[in-house]
């Protein structure tokens, strides 16, 4: 097995053992999903018509729930220090890594939707468009988080300051995001105009994520 | 193969360390590098390692493989010990041995040197046992067995004999014996002997 492979695999059995937190951001996304009703009220046209806001929303929190996983926890207990010295390109390691952490806590997101869309009364349809905005919007999630992960890291500050330090950054993916879902539903503009910007912007984070990140570990270690 | 550091710098935390730090260790020596708490032990073999930004100076390798950084040629084995509780001894190993020796298919000797190393630090036995039950010197034995499994020509050993029994240190003294004999050469931060017979002593932070 390749060194990358051996990370991967690694790392997706981590997340997927006792103590893993795999399940964590789905768990808190079904949670706060479910909790929105409640606080709204049964007023089922307008639950239909922020449904995909309240997703999107809920997954974003999601996703910022496990990131101090990504990086923190191997900056912890010395294994960042081996994997920095290794010879495999540490841009290729956090990629790598990133895409273990979405397949384990992004993904089950994107399955949950469905059953999410039900208790908020979406459309089939409805529901479906978001699980694709989602499908395209959690990797953007991801590589964005891991910059934040990766600066935390740096800076030795965990907890609060990931979710302050990406929120603000995650804004464009969750503008076309949901203007994607709600074009699928009440349209007028198409579904692909927004969802191409959403792919594009998706692609630019996998992107500048991966080397950003890598930057932000070999600049401040110490 | 000679690792010469010559007037080296090193700041951390806006904290001057050292500096003037100059030592040579050719193939097949050990320099034990000694000193009081906080006169920069562990940041010097972090700063060979890469892990710590050069302020000033120079490191080189002679005669090292010039495809490499010197980094990359190095096993470090700092205080932790890059264990994850969750996965098993067997599972900690292997990850470590593939990551940083690279593929079994293109590096056969991999899966015995592995074997052989486990067996070696006395952890045979319990290769199914998952990291989280392992005892201090346990985990310690299994960090060793890091080195043993992938070969890399430089060790640095931060204070190498911690939570080891007699019998382990004692052990650990003959694979360090061994890796000498191969022609390696190790720079280890102690404060006491460490079980090598013909060692160097760099001693940091003499009395000023």
């Amino acid at each position: 097995m390749s060194p990358l492979a051996a990370l991967f695999v690694r790392d997706f059995r981590l997340a997927i053992r006792v103590g893993g937190g795999a399940l964590i951001g789905v768990l808190f996304f079904l949670i706060v999903v479910t909790l929105v009703p409640f606080a709204m009220g049964p007023d089922l046209a307008l639950l239909a018509r922020v449904g995909p806001a309240i997703l999107w929303i809920g997954a974003l929190l999601a996703s910022l729930l496990t990131l101090d996983r990504l990086l923190a926890i191997d900056h912890e207990d010395g294994s960042l220090d081996l994997i920095l010295s290794a010879r495999v390109t540490l841009e290729l390691s956090v990629a790598v890594k990133a895409v273990a952490h979405w397949l384990t806590t992004g993904l089950p997101l994107v399955i949950a939707t469905p059953l999410l869309g039900l208790l908020l009364n979406l459309e089939p349809q409805a529901t479906g468009a978001v699980a694709l905005t989602l499908l395209v919007g959690t990797p953007a999630l991801t590589f964005i988080g891991l910059i934040g992960a990766a600066i935390t890291v740096a800076l030795r500050r965990g907890g609060l300051l990931v979710a302050v330090l990406v929120l603000p950054l995650t804004v464009p993916v969750l503008i076309f995001g949901v203007a994607a879902s709600n074009a699928a539903i009440v349209g007028p503009v198409r579904f692909g105009t927004p969802f191409s910007i959403l792919c594009g912007l998706a692609l630019m984070s996998i992107v500048l994520g991966t080397f950003a990140a890598a930057a932000a570990l070999r600049h401040a270690m110490d | 193969m000679r690792l010469v550091g010559s007037n080296l710098a090193c700041v951390r935390g806006g904290r001057q360390v050292f500096t003037d730090l100059s030592f040579a260790v050719a193939a097949g020596e050990a320099l034990v590098v000694l000193g009081p708490n906080g006169v920069g032990k562990s940041s010097l073999l972090r700063l060979i390692s890469g892990l710590v930004a050069r302020a000033g100076g120079t490191l080189t390798l002679e005669g090292g493989d010039q495809e490499l950084t010197i980094a990359e040629q190095t096993h470090y084995l700092g205080h932790q010990d890059a264990l994850k509780p969750s996965l098993t001894v067997d599972e900690n190993l292997t990850f470590w041995s593939r990551y940083l020796g690279g593929d079994e298919a293109t590096h056969p000797l991999l899966t015995a040197a592995r074997t052989a190393a486990l067996l070696g630090v006395g952890l045979g036995s319990i290769a199914q046992l998952p990291a989280a039950y392992l005892s201090a010197g346990q985990r310690r034995r299994l960090s060793i067995a890091r080195l043993l499994a992938v070969k890399r020509p430089i060790w640095l050993l931060d204070e190498p004999t911690t939570a080891l029994d007699t019998a382990a240190q004692a052990a650990l003294a003959g694979f360090m014996e061994q890796h000498l004999a191969g022609g390696g050469l190790i720079v280890a931060a102690a404060h006491g002997p460490i079980g090598l017979k013909a060692a160097r002593e760099l001693r940091l932070g003499g009395p000023q």
